[in-house]
């Protein structure tokens, strides 16, 4: 019996103490009408060799096609030691540390990653995990309306710069709370966020603006300008940012006059593979004045009897299972092995390592979007200053052209025609560190084809008389 | 702290032996001034600290590990290896449907497992965990509602022992949580629900085996209580491994369920997630179900997003949850076949009663000793507190240091002085008996050398915590050497 440990022998000894003569009658106190039957349609059990074959068929099955695809997830290396560690047993299956003293090595791991991840954002704390970068977002939205006190309106500023799916993720979450989303639109030459959209709203009841960093046009945001204009209209400021770009950009804690307030993101590009959008993580840190109102677990520093320091789980009160309907969320399990990953990627990178990573990402980007401008009518519609993701216009229509470049084995990039049908045949591309410079060749050469083949007209292939 | 290992210029140069590219396009005023404050530790002094510090873990893979309600059983080592094949791990989110049938395979017989065990119409497999499942079920529940123009549907009714999550659900989709009270005998006192059901019940939230660790005997009656009244039923599948493959919360009328992955189907539980809690629903619901969902149209696998699904709920995650925990349970699903799932519900419950048996017979007090247990069972130690004055924490402390892994500790908070014990099916007989062993030296030791109990563990790496220092002097991250 797969994973069952139980001999005939144990089976009879163990029905006879308790006192029944079959496992049947433990469930004696089930209604008779309610008890199913075989379950045939459920596939019968395989042995590991055969469910083996069957996986790696699957997983062969999907190629591994050349990545120049991001829009929220990116492919980055992870060094080796990374998962090794982390799927060690001791951290794979622990759980949720309640005994305190018998998860010292999860707890400590937590509080360090506490600590990078406000080292790396500026901020004042972090906490534990939420699920994602999308409904840690809805998380943010949910604390700045509780937070800001002076605020009465629930709605919130959310550019149109932002990721859609994180758009579509925060209303799905928040709309059951009455909250709004009311979006500002963008720069149609920058690919910033339009300031004079902004300013219609000035002097408004709004909880918090949205700051997305780099936004989802691979765009800059004039990050301290958004930050001070959300301060002075009594708003909250959310950083949405890219972790990696944290490390070389100017963190959310130190944006504009006082810093962003809450700052959340996907945690996906610190050693998380792609892996088919999850598990990833979510992060939230905060200033210390907002850490009431942050959802999910947090770790704190204390001492033990003997005055020895150690950690353990705190300001469990504003928990679900304390604090039941007057909690911060309804949060309870959350992303604790990502984070293990990410805390072990972190602490072998280093600042300076990540810097690097970032800085190569963004050369590679730039290379590639320049490589592809080079061919005809390929252009790059915005204006301003980019990290590691660019828009470029094609002279077809994006859907046939990332299409054709698929049949290829090429990721050439996400679709911006569903979201922003006013770019036209936009599509955002990226090229992380992976990328070789032949890699990015191998592209160029792909879409040129696929230009030459789409837009050729007719009679350019009638032989010259 | 690996901190406190950091040596400035210390670099990951095996990771990272190129050259800092300059970043001659962005402005000044853009960029970071100096790295962030990241730990500079070499390679083998990071693997060496992390090494050490899971050795201070329990874990299932070192110990019994009873947390009841938290159903820690083996992690079947197949199922992170075959998530983990490298087809699976460079998939983009993203990718094209021509690029992703071999993974959508594996999700879309997931998904119809999952109906099948659960007796439900349809399921989704987009929540990340137990909790983003309620969410979805009771925006759901909400849904439906609003779409009749129902709206005057403010409550959900949750069990006083419910887990926390349940009324916080409620509230996160708006409605007010309100609770009914269980009777002696464990069950739901049904006089008291037919008293606050009505044209304001939105739904009610039932786990069943409940969290008292027995059947709710009545729960047909309850359901044809809570459905004449216009409400619907809500299945919390946190105890679902009791009842795997024996009993389907669709037959008992649930109209809408989640279940808990890392629970029923072994995927990991990483020292606090990620879990993985996926929704099933009856026919009324259906059209409600969180996206992405994968379709089969008779050839190919493709996605339903809100553009085919328009009366979704939405989106709880960026992509499609937690898809690695999801491959763990697809190939945990096929490792076990529908065999093997009868067998998770037949073997948990008698590893339950069997030590429950056991440890009566030693003079533990069972909180509801007539009953018969599901897969978990609570003992209270009030006997014991009483007359003691050791309680329920000093022995799951002392616990510790026969390494074993406490059980549920003062949950639900109904049962005083309560342990919620769970052994799940992947523990011997050996090691049931062990545990009984361990529990009377504990009591032994409680009457003669009540201190030693008292001032337990005494063998971890540290001792009992200070709890309120930690929530009164906040000290959430390093700020350097002091």
């Amino acid at each position: 019996m797969p994973f069952i440990p139980h001999t005939e022998e144990d089976i009879q000894e163990m029905l006879t103490a308790i006192g029944v003569d079959s496992i049947d009658a433990l469930f004696d106190e089930i209604p008779d009408e309610l008890r199913c039957g075989e379950l045939d349609e459920i596939p019968a059990g395989m042995p590991e060799m055969e469910v083996s074959r069957l996986m790696q068929g699957r997983a062969r099955q999907d190629g591994q096609p050349l990545c120049f695809l991001g829009a929220g997830a990116y492919d980055h290396h992870i060094p080796a030691a990374v998962w090794q560690l982390t799927t060690r047993g001791e951290f794979y299956t622990a759980y949720t540390p309640y005994q305190a003293e018998a998860s010292q090595g999860t707890l400590q791991l937590l509080y360090e990653y506490q600590s990078m991840m406000t080292a790396l954002t500026g901020m004042d704390v972090s906490n534990a995990s939420l699920y994602d970068g999308a409904s840690a977002l809805a998380e943010a939205v949910l604390m700045a309306v509780r937070g800001n006190r002076k605020s009465k309106s629930g709605r919130i500023l959310v550019p149109r710069t932002l990721h859609p799916l994180y758009r579509r993720v925060t209303h799905s979450i928040v709309r059951n709370q009455g909250i709004e989303l009311v979006e500002i639109d963008y720069d149609s030459e920058s690919g910033q966020v339009d300031l004079s959209s902004l300013e219609q709203h000035a002097g408004e009841d709004f909880a918090a603006l949205v700051i997305p960093q780099p936004n989802f046009f691979g765009v800059l945001e004039n990050t301290d300008r958004l930050t001070d204009w959300a301060h002075a209209n009594g708003m909250l400021a959310i950083a949405v940012v890219n972790p990696l770009a944290m490390s070389i950009l100017k963190p959310a804690g130190e944006w504009g006059e006082s810093g962003a307030d809450i700052c959340c993101g996907e945690g996906q590009p610190m050693g998380a593979p792609l892996a088919s959008g999850g598990p990833y993580f979510g992060f939230l840190c905060c200033r210390e004045k907002l850490v009431r109102q942050m959802p999910g677990r947090i770790i704190g520093k204390t001492v033990d009897l003997d005055g020895k320091p150690g950690y353990a789980l705190t300001l469990q009160a504003r928990e679900q299972h304390i604090r039941r309907s007057k909690a911060t969320s309804n949060i309870c399990t959350n992303q604790g092995l990502m984070v293990t990953a990410a805390t072990i990627h972190m602490a072998i990178m280093g600042g300076e390592g990540l810097q690097r990573v970032a800085a190569a990402c963004h050369a590679n980007t730039k290379k590639l979007a320049q490589t592809l401008c080079d061919l005809p009518q390929v252009e790059s519609p915005f204006t301003g200053p980019v990290f590691h993701e660019q828009v470029l216009r094609l002279p077809l229509a994006a859907k046939d052209a990332l299409r054709a470049l698929a049949a290829h084995n090429v990721l050439g990039g996400f679709d911006l025609s569903d979201d922003y049908p006013e770019l036209e045949n936009a599509i955002l591309v990226c090229a992380t560190e992976l990328r070789s410079d032949e890699e990015i060749e191998q592209y160029r050469s792909k879409l040129e084809r696929v230009i030459a083949a789409q837009v050729q007209t007719p009679c350019q292939l009638k032989p010259d008389w | 702290m690996i901190y406190e290992q950091s040596r400035s210029g210390r670099q990951a140069t095996a990771q990272t032996n190129f050259e800092m590219p300059a970043l001659p396009d962005i402005p000044q005023e853009l960029l970071r001034e100096q790295p962030a404050g990241l730990p500079e530790v070499s390679e083998m002094q990071a693997v060496r600290h992390y090494t050490r510090l899971s050795q201070k873990n329990f874990s299932i893979d070192t110990h019994f590990y009873p947390l009841g309600s938290c159903t820690m059983k083996y992690n079947p080592r197949a199922c992170n290896s075959l998530a983990s094949l490298p087809g699976f791990l460079s998939r983009h989110p993203l990718a094209p449907d021509t690029h992703s049938q071999g993974f959508m395979a594996c999700m879309h017989e997931l998904q119809e497992i999952l109906k099948h065990v659960t007796g439900m119409h349809a399921v989704s497999l987009s929540p990340a965990a137990g909790a983003q499942g309620e969410f979805a079920g009771v925006a759901m529940i909400r849904a439906y509602h609003d779409a009749r123009g129902d709206d005057a549907r403010t409550e959900i009714l949750v069990p006083d022992a419910a887990h926390g999550t349940n009324p916080a659900s409620a509230v996160m989709c708006g409605y007010k949580a309100r609770e009914i009270p269980t009777g002696q005998d464990g069950d739901i006192d049904l006089e008291a629900l037919k008293e606050v059901l009505g044209p304001q019940t939105a739904g009610i939230m039932l786990t069943n085996p409940s969290t008292v660790g027995v059947f709710e005997r009545r729960i047909k009656e309850i359901a044809g209580l809570v459905h004449d009244a216009g409400g619907l039923l809500y299945y919390d599948g946190a105890n679902l491994n009791a009842i795997l493959g024996k009993v389907r919360p669709g037959d008992m009328g649930f109209d809408v369920i989640h279940m808990n992955l890392h629970k029923t189907f072994s995927t990991p539980h990483g020292g606090g997630g990620p879990g993985a809690g996926p929704v099933g629903v009856s026919q009324r619901l259906e059209p409600y179900l969180p996206v992405p969902m994968v379709d089969f149209d008779g050839s190919d696998y493709v996605w339903l997003t809100e553009k085919e699904r328009s009366d979704t709920i939405g989106r709880l995650s960026a992509f499609a949850g937690n898809a690695g925990v999801l491959l763990r349970a697809y190939v945990y699903a096929r490792l076990l076949g529908r065999e093997g799932m009868h067998r998770v519900a037949e073997f948990s419950s008698l590893n339950a009663n069997y030590l429950l048996k056991r440890l009566m017979e030693a003079g533990f007090d069972a909180a509801y000793p007539e009953r018969r247990a599901s897969h978990e069972f609570i003992l209270t130690l009030k006997k014991q507190a009483k007359e003691l004055g050791v309680n329920t924490m000093d022995f799951a402390k002392r616990m510790l240091d026969y390494g074993v892994h406490a059980p549920t500790t003062y949950f639900p908070l109904l049962v005083p002085e309560c342990l919620l014990v769970e052994p799940t099916e992947t523990e011997a007989k050996e090691d049931l008996d062990d545990f009984v062993e361990i529990m009377k030296t504990i009591k032994q030791e409680a009457e003669t050398q009540p201190e030693l109990v008292k001032q337990a563990p005494h063998t971890m790496p540290v001792r009992r915590l200070d709890d309120v220092r930690a929530a009164r002097e906040l000290d959430l991250a390093w700020k350097g050497q002091e």
